[in-house]
C-alpha cells in the first residue's frame, strides 16, 4: 500500500470501466449540487490527484454510522469510496486486526503526515481518564488525539462524534464528550445523524478528495450543501402542515390519510437534515413517509429534549412532569386569582376611607 | 390635607368656566396636571399592546394547533395563516421595540424609565419597598410619581423590556429556520440556536417567554386599573392623551 495512486488508477484497478468512471463523475457533481461544468473539473481532479488517505478511528459508538456507510446507494459510489478508505485503516473494515492493524496505522500517519483525512466514528469518554473506551490496550482518547495531531482535516461522523449522541445523554456517566471538544486546533467537518445518510456520508469524502478542500461549512461545523435545510421545509407533508391537518393519533383517519406529524412530535421543524430530499436506502422512504415523526436525530442532545412524541420538552420539579402550557395555565389561574383576591380587599379599603376625600 | 389642595369656594370660580356653579358638590380644586407619555410613548403602547396579544394568541396555537381539519389541503391554509400572523405581528413588534429605544434618546426623560433600573439610587429601594407594602396593604399610599412607580418600573424592566427583547432574539432565530442560514435573520441571530442547546430548545425558551408575557399583562393590567382608581394620579388616562393628574398636591 502507500503507492501514491491517484482515484482513476484506484477505480480501474477495480474493475470500472471508463464509461462508468465518468458517470459516477456526473453523479458527484449532481449529488454536491454542482453544475455539469464541473463534471471535467472532477474527472481531472480524479485522474491526476494522488488520492488522500483516510484514516477511520472508532471510539463510543453503535458502529451504526458504518453500517450506513457500507449501504451506499450507488455501488460504484460504495466500492470507489470504501476501497479508498479501507486500504488504509479501519478496525472494523480492514481485513488485518491486532499489531498489524496498528502496524498500518503508524505507518500512514508517518507517510502522509500533515495530509491525511481523519474520520472519526463515536467519541471519547473522558472520565476515569478515557478508560470506559480502550482500543489496543489504551484510552480511545489518546488515540484520537495522536491520530489527529497529524491530520489535515477532521470528519466527525454521526452524532456521537458531532454532539455526543446517546452515550453523551444525561446523566452522561463516562463523560463521553464530541470530537470537537477535545481536538481544538483541526478543521473539523460535522456530519451528524443518527446515521448519517449513506449518500451525505460519501458525498462529503468525495467532495474532500476531489476538490482537495473542505465544503462550506455553517456556523455548527456542518457541510452546508445537506445541512442547510430542515427536514420540515422539504417534507411532502408540508402541505398538510400549513393546511391544519394533523395526525392526532397514530391509529386515527389523519394518519390513514398521511397528514403532517406535527402532532405526534414530529421534529422535522427543527431537525437539519437531507433526509426529505436524499431519503434513505437508495431513496426508498424515510421516517415520515412510513408514518413517524422524525426523531431529530441530527440535532444536538436530541436524547434530552423530552419525548419523540411530544413536542416540547415537559418541565419537571416538585415531583412533576407538565408540558409548559399546563405550568403557564395553572399560573394564570394563580395569578388571576390572587389579582381577584388583591382587588377585593382593595375595594374593602377605599370602602372604609371613603370619608377622607382623597 | 395641605393648603394648595383644599376645596374651592363658589368665590373662586369666578372668572373661570364654572363661574357660576357650586364649588361644593363638585368638590371643586385645583390642582397640577403634568404632560408626561410623549405621543409617540403612547402610540407605540397601544400598538405594541396589540401585537402581544396577536403574538400570544397565535403562539400559543402555533405550539398547540387548532383539531385537524378535513378535506383537501389545498382548500384550507390554517397553520399557515396562524404562522403569517404570528409573524407580521412580531415584525410590528419587533420593529416599536427598536423605534421605542430611538425615541428614548429623544424623548423626555420619562420615556428612558423601562430602559435601566437605578439601583445605585438609594430612593429607588425605598419606593420601591413603599410600593410593596401599599400592595400588602400596610401602608396606605405611596408618594406621587410623573413616571412609574418604583415597582411598576422594576416589573417593566423586567417582564417587558428584558423579556421583549428576549423574545424578539430567539424569535428571529426561529424565523431564520424559515428563511435560510444565509439571510440577515440567520447571520444576526441563527447562533442562538445553537448556544441555547439547539432549535428545539429555543422554542422552548420562546414558548416559556410567552408565559412570563402574559402574567405580566394580566397583573399589568391589574394594577394600572387598580392605580387609576385608588392611588394618588391617574394612569389610564396619562396613557391615552399624555397628561397626567395628580388628585393631591401634598408634598410627599
Ligand atoms: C399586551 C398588553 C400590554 C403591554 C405589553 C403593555 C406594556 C406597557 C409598557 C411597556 C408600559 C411602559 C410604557 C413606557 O414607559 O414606555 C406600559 C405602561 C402603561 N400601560 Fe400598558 N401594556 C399592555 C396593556 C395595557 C392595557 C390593556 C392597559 C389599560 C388598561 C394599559 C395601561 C397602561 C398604563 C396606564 C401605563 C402607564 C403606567 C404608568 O403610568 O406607570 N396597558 N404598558
Ligand atoms: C412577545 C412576543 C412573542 C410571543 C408571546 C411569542 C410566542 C410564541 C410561541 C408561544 C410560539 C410557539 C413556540 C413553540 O411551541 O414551538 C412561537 C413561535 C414562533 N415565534 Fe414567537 N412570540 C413572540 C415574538 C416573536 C418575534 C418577535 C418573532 C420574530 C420573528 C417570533 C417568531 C416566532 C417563530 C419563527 C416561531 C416558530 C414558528 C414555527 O415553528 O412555525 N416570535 N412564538
Ligand atoms: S410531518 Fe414533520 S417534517 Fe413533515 S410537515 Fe409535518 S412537522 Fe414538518
Ligand atoms: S428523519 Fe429525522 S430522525 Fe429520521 S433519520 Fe432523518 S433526521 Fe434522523
Amino acid at each position: 500500500m502507500a503507492v501514491l495512486e491517484t482515484f482513476y488508477d484506484v477505480m480501474r484497478r477495480q474493475g470500472i470501466s471508463r464509461r462508468s468512471f465518468v458517470k459516477y463523475c456526473s453523479l458527484t457533481a449532481a449529488a454536491l449540487g454542482l453544475g455539469p461544468e464541473f463534471v471535467p473539473q472532477i474527472a481531472e481532479a480524479m485522474e491526476t490527484k494522488p488520492r488522500t488517505p483516510v484514516l477511520w478511528l472508532h471510539g463510543l459508538e453503535c458502529t451504526c454510522c458504518s453500517e450506513s456507510f457500507i449501504r451506499a446507494a450507488h455501488p460504484l459510489v460504495k466500492d470507489v469510496i470504501l476501497s479508498m478508505i479501507s486500504l488504509d485503516y479501519d478496525d472494523t473494515l480492514m481485513a488485518s486486526a491486532g499489531h498489524q492493524a496498528e502496524a498500518i496505522l503508524d505507518e500512514v500517519m508517518e507517510k502522509y503526515h500533515g495530509n491525511y483525512i481523519l474520520a472519526v466514528e463515536g467519541n471519547p469518554p473522558l472520565n476515569e481518564d478515557g478508560m470506559y473506551c480502550i482500543i489496543g490496550g489504551k484510552p480511545f482518547v489518546d488515540q484520537l488525539r495522536r491520530v489527529a495531531s497529524g491530520a489535515k482535516a477532521v470528519i466527525s461522523w454521526g452524532s456521537c462524534a458531532s454532539y455526543g449522541c446517546v452515550q453523551a445523554a444525561r446523566p452522561n456517566p463516562t463523560q463521553a464528550t464530541p470530537v470537537h471538544k477535545v481536538i481544538l486546533d483541526k478543521p473539523i467537518i460535522k456530519v451528524p445523524g443518527c446515521p448519517p445518510i449513506a449518500e451525505v456520508m460519501t458525498g462529503v469524502i468525495t467532495y474532500m478528495q476531489t476538490f482537495d478542500r473542505l465544503p462550506e461549512l455553517d456556523r455548527q461545523g456542518r457541510p452546508k450543501m445537506f445541512y442547510s435545510q430542515r427536514i420540515h421545509d422539504k417534507c411532502y407533508r408540508r402541505p398538510h402542515f400549513d393546511a391544519g391537518q394533523y395526525v392526532e393519533a397514530f391509529d386515527d383517519e389523519g394518519a390513514r390519510k398521511g397528514y403532517c406529524l406535527y402532532k405526534v412530535g414530529c421534529k422535522g421543524p427543527t431537525t437539519y437534515n437531507a433526509c426529505s430530499t436524499v431519503r434513505w436506502n437508495d431513496g426508498v422512504s424515510f421516517p415520515i413517509q412510513s408514518g413517524h415523526g422524525c426523531i431529530g436525530c441530527s440535532e444536538d442532545g436530541f436524547w434530552d429534549k423530552g419525548s419523540w412524541y411530544a413536542r416540547l420538552q415537559d418541565v419537571s420539579g416538585f415531583g412533576i412532569e407538565a408540558s409548559a402550557d399546563k405550568v403557564g395555565m395553572a399560573a394564570a389561574g394563580v395569578v388571576g386569582a390572587g389579582l381577584a383576591a388583591h382587588a377585593a380587599v382593595s375595594a374593602l379599603t377605599r370602602a372604609r376611607y371613603k370619608g377622607d376625600d382623597v | 390635607m395641605s393648603a394648595s389642595d383644599r376645596l374651592l369656594t363658589d368665590a373662586e370660580l369666578k372668572g373661570t368656566n364654572l363661574e357660576g356653579l357650586h364649588a361644593r358638590p363638585l368638590r371643586a380644586r385645583r390642582l397640577l396636571t403634568v404632560y408626561v407619555y410623549e405621543a409617540p410613548v403612547r402610540l407605540w403602547h397601544w400598538v405594541t399592546a396589540a401585537s402581544i396579544v396577536v403574538l400570544a394568541v397565535t403562539g400559543y396555537l402555533i405550539g398547540s394547533p387548532p383539531p385537524s381539519l378535513s378535506g383537501e389541503a389545498s382548500s384550507h391554509y390554517q397553520m399557515g395563516w396562524i404562522r403569517y400572523l404570528h409573524f407580521a405581528a412580531a415584525w410590528i413588534f419587533s420593529v416599536g421595540f427598536v423605534g421605542r429605544v430611538i425615541w428614548a434618546f429623544m424623548g423626555n426623560i420619562y420615556s428612558r424609565e423601562i430602559f435601566f433600573l437605578p439601583l445605585w439610587k438609594k430612593e429607588y429601594w425605598k419606593d420601591l419597598l413603599d410600593e410593596m407594602l401599599v400592595y400588602a396593604f400596610i401602608k396606605k399610599q405611596a408618594k406621587t410619581v410623573v413616571g412609574h412607580n418604583a415597582l411598576a418600573r422594576t416589573a417593566l424592566f423586567f417582564c417587558f423590556t428584558l423579556t421583549g427583547l428576549f423574545m424578539i432574539v430567539t424569535g428571529f432565530a426561529l424565523y431564520s429556520d424559515g428563511t435560510g442560514i444565509d439571510s440577515w435573520e440567520g447571520r444576526v441571530f441563527g447562533w442562538i440556536m445553537p448556544w441555547q442547546g439547539g432549535d428545539l430548545s429555543t422554542h422552548f425558551l420562546h414558548h416559556w417567554g410567552m408565559w412570563v408575557i402574559v402574567l405580566f399583562v394580566m397583573i399589568h393590567v391589574y394594577t394600572v386599573s387598580r392605580e387609576d382608581i385608588m392611588s394618588r394620579q391617574t394612569l389610564i388616562s396619562a396613557m391615552t392623551n399624555g397628561y397626567r393628574n395628580f388628585r393631591d398636591d401634598r408634598p410627599d
